[in-house]
């Protein structure tokens, strides 16, 4: 089966490009939220067409918490080859969601060197799970936070309209 | 530690592809700067990936350039694309040959909008063959010959040999 390195090298370069993009548009501070929303908006719609793909025959979900199961194992799976280690939830809409080696972040030192610019290299991940949800009946804000590569942590805030 | 299968999601891939080609699009004025965009992110990935090739197949040093499309071929396309396009149409001096694709991943659904006529779609994919040849001593020109996104019945890309490139010298451009 065909590897999957070659898909982890287009997303950094694809960081990478976003950022100089903005870089030579905006002010420091600026460039950052730009930045990441623009990689956040492009996975959002890439979330959103993948989900339309593999739940044609997938029966509708009971509760949002079957909803982050199916995320954390079919879809998970399916994108990164992998399902998410850990599930958490304060049952009051906050889902926290763990991979100890994720996928995207494993071309990266194992160091704490590349911490603060891990997020820009979440981003993309944060939308593909917010443009997911979205298209499974879920509004949600999606959040990730790194503290030691490669391992990371999505935390999902569903919400009520 | 390397248990955990990482095999190609093609169309994770094919989407995420898409989306940047929107995106440079939106961020370009004209298909020609896209065009070079592309080659240049390939050329960015191209200079990686064949560290990764080297470390992964067991393939040695090519002794001539029909040795290196048959390696880029059966071994390259194989491992990162799933794909193994055909290697014809060699020149009399053995320096230019076609790659033909019967399948692109890169393109599974997408169609060129009308105003994009002149967008090479896939142009990421001659960047990346430049940028991984340069880094084993070989300057080429790469370019697509037909695209079945214009129309064209295959999709073939044209590789020619340029030059060898002499070790210990700073490499092309960023």
């Amino acid at each position: 089966m065909a590897d999957n390195i070659f898909f982890e090298f287009l997303h950094m370069e694809m960081v990478d490009y976003v950022y100089k993009m903005d870089v030579s548009r905006e002010e420091h501070e600026q460039v950052k939220m730009n930045a990441i929303s623009t990689l956040e908006n492009m996975g959002f719609r890439v979330g959103q067409g993948l989900i339309e793909r593999f739940t044609k025959d997938t029966p509708s979900f009971k509760d949002d918490l079957d909803v982050m199961k199916f995320l954390c194992k079919d879809f998970w799976v399916n994108v990164f080859r992998k399902q998410i280690d850990n599930l958490r939830t304060n049952h009051q809409g906050t889902y926290v969601l763990q991979d100890s080696k994720f996928s995207l972040l494993t071309q990266f030192s194992n160091r704490k060197q590349y911490l603060l610019e891990a997020p820009r290299y979440l981003a993309y991940t944060c939308g593909m799970v917010r443009g997911a949800l979205s298209n499974l009946g879920v509004d949600s804000i999606v959040t990730a936070e790194v503290s030691l590569m490669p391992a990371c942590k999505f935390q999902v805030v569903i919400q009520r309209s | 530690l390397s248990q955990q299968t990482n095999t190609l999601n093609s169309e994770l891939f094919t989407l995420t592809y898409g989306a940047l080609v929107t995106q440079l699009c939106k961020d370009y004025e004209n298909d020609e700067e896209v065009n070079k965009q592309l080659d240049k992110m390939g050329y960015n990935i191209g200079v990686r990936l064949i560290e990764d090739f080297l470390a992964r197949s067991s393939v040695g040093r090519c002794h001539d350039f029909r040795e290196t499309a048959d390696v880029i071929a059966k071994v390259a396309f194989k491992m990162y694309l799933g794909i193994t396009p055909s290697v014809t149409n060699w020149s009399p001096a053995g320096d230019e040959f076609s790659l033909i694709l019967e399948s692109n991943p890169l393109v599974d659904f997408v169609e060129l909008p009308d105003n994009h006529s002149g967008l090479v779609y896939s142009n990421l994919l001659c960047g990346v063959l430049r940028g991984a040849l340069e880094m084993v001593q070989m300057a080429v020109d790469v370019k697509f010959a037909q695209d079945t996104l214009r129309g064209d019945n295959v999709t073939e890309i044209r590789m020619k040999f340029i030059k060898r490139i002499e070790e210990n010298l700073p490499a092309g451009e960023e």
